[in-house]
């Protein structure tokens, strides 16, 4: 027998009065397993379509470890992925409380299942917090970078250091008259986002007088590293350039193909979202262990019921962490 | 009412035993975190060997990756969703239905990936202005 537990205190055994049981599993956790399979095709969709974007500009994908190199308290330090490690730590700890708080309910210990419920909250709570302070970088972006008519992203390095170097380290100060046109300002319709902090002319003088600078392309070489110009060709090739792009939208971005940041939001932004609606459910569920409702019903299925979402979401999370963060 | 001791509390096919399911819960969580550590490791090395070899057209590496993130997986149905206890009819209905529309979504979403690039790249209009 498995470790389901019964439904209703007054079993009702007439097998059109859902006394039956298929598969031994209540309606509720069978529910929950048809939401979970439906949830993980919609996944698995996102998840595909970038890989179909990816395998469709396989040779010019930006390479995850130089986008996600930051770690709160170290600033300026490369650490490429201990943070989503850690965050895949936190979502992975979650789910070990919230399996324990199950294993309580089984056993009727109220007060255990309130404790660990609130632990898997605080666990949830941290993991969406975090992926906040990610989006945050992500769109702030760190060094700034020029994009051509064609869509394409130079990025631009030191040849000193070999080092990326940021758009404030070499454009040149020129005088514009070019401010951020507003609809009040104008044709009442039409406005526009805000301005970089540097123009196109001033990043091409800058790197013009700059001999140490190159352009690191999008393209990818056989190794697997991005394709970095020499001086003579990046002189030539920075002419291309029509656009400054600061961080990250869902039109451009600075780390390389658009598409990419397109995927970051909507791929961690969906899962995200059942992050944030998991921790709601918890919260509804920690306040009915606490008034007692499972208590007097007899069983702690519900908990259980939650725990199997909150686990989908995990185990969704592994998924996007490997196919984002990893491959 | 059912015992509530009926967890089964072996894993790696009764390699590993368990005296309760708070034990096997925490023993899942050491193993899926040497995991995890496992593949953080790999992927900020980058061992040589992995990335120039390839089988099946994929690196190694990222063969390692897809199995690993596969076991983990595993775990996390199997013992965190308690998938273990129930029958095997639903751990099929599950896995099966799951492991054969994904499989075909990736692969023929990745071929015609793989298809495009193709023609972008022999193609006689130039993408790189």
């Amino acid at each position: 027998m498995s470790s389901t537990i019964s439904t209703t205190a007054e079993e009702n055994n007439d097998v059109w009065g859902g006394g039956n049981k298929p598969l031994n599993a209540s309606y509720g956790k069978l529910m929950m397993w048809f939401f979970i399979v439906s949830d993980a095709l919609t996944f698995s969709g996102f998840l595909a379509a970038y890989g179909f974007s990816r395998f469709k500009n396989i040779d010019a994908w930006p390479i995850a470890d130089e986008v996600f190199t930051h770690f709160p308290f170290l600033h300026g330090v490369d650490a490429p992925m201990y943070y989503v490690a850690l965050m895949t730590f936190i979502l992975i700890f979650s789910s070990v409380t919230m399996v324990l708080a199950v294993d309580a309910g089984h056993h009727m210990q109220k007060g255990r299942v309130a404790f660990y419920m609130l632990l898997t909250i605080v666990g949830g709570a941290v993991f969406v917090g975090s992926q906040a302070w990610e989006w945050n970088n992500f769109i702030r972006g760190e060094y700034g970078a020029v994009e051509t008519r064609g869509g394409q992203i130079y990025q631009f390095k030191s040849l000193e250091t070999g080092k990326r170097v940021a758009l404030d380290e070499f454009a040149i100060d020129l005088p514009s008259h070019r401010v951020q046109h507003e609809s009040k300002n104008g044709i009442w319709y039409l406005d526009e986002g805000s301005l970089p902090t540097f123009t196109i002319e001033e990043v091409i003088a800058g790197f013009n007088a700059n001999p140490d600078i190159v352009i690191k392309t999008e393209k990818i070489d056989e190794t697997g590293h991005k394709i970095v110009l020499s001086r003579e060709e990046s002189l030539i090739k920075i002419n291309q350039a029509v656009n400054v792009v600061e961080g990250a939208n869902l039109i451009n971005n600075e780390y390389g193909n658009r598409l990419f940041a397109d995927f970051f939001f909507f791929i961690t932004g969906f899962h995200g979202f059942h992050v944030f609606s998991g921790v709601v459910i918890n919260i509804i569920i920690f306040f009915n262990v606490l008034i007692g409702t499972y208590e007097r019903r007899g069983h702690y299925e519900m908990v259980e019921k939650v725990g199997l979402y909150w686990h989908f979401v995990d185990l969704v999370w592994v998924f996007v962490f490997t196919f984002f963060y990893l491959v | 009412m059912m015992e509530n001791n009926t967890h089964k509390l072996e894993i790696f096919r009764g390699y590993l035993k368990f005296k309760s399911n708070q034990t096997k819960i925490w023993g899942v969580l050491i193993f899926l975190s040497i995991v995890t550590v496992i593949e953080v490791a790999l992927g900020i090395v980058k061992p040589e060997i992995l990335i120039e070899n390839s089988f099946l057209r994929m690196k190694l590496i990222n063969w390692i990756f897809i199995i690993l993130t596969i076991v983990k997986a595993y775990y996390i149905m199997w013992d965190f969703m308690h998938l273990r206890d129930e029958l095997r009819g639903l751990q099929a209905s599950i896995v099966i239905t799951l492991m054969f529309l994904i499989g075909y979504l990736a692969f023929i979403l990745l071929v015609e990936g793989n298809y495009i690039f193709d023609v972008m790249y022999e193609g006689f209009v130039s993408w790189n202005f």
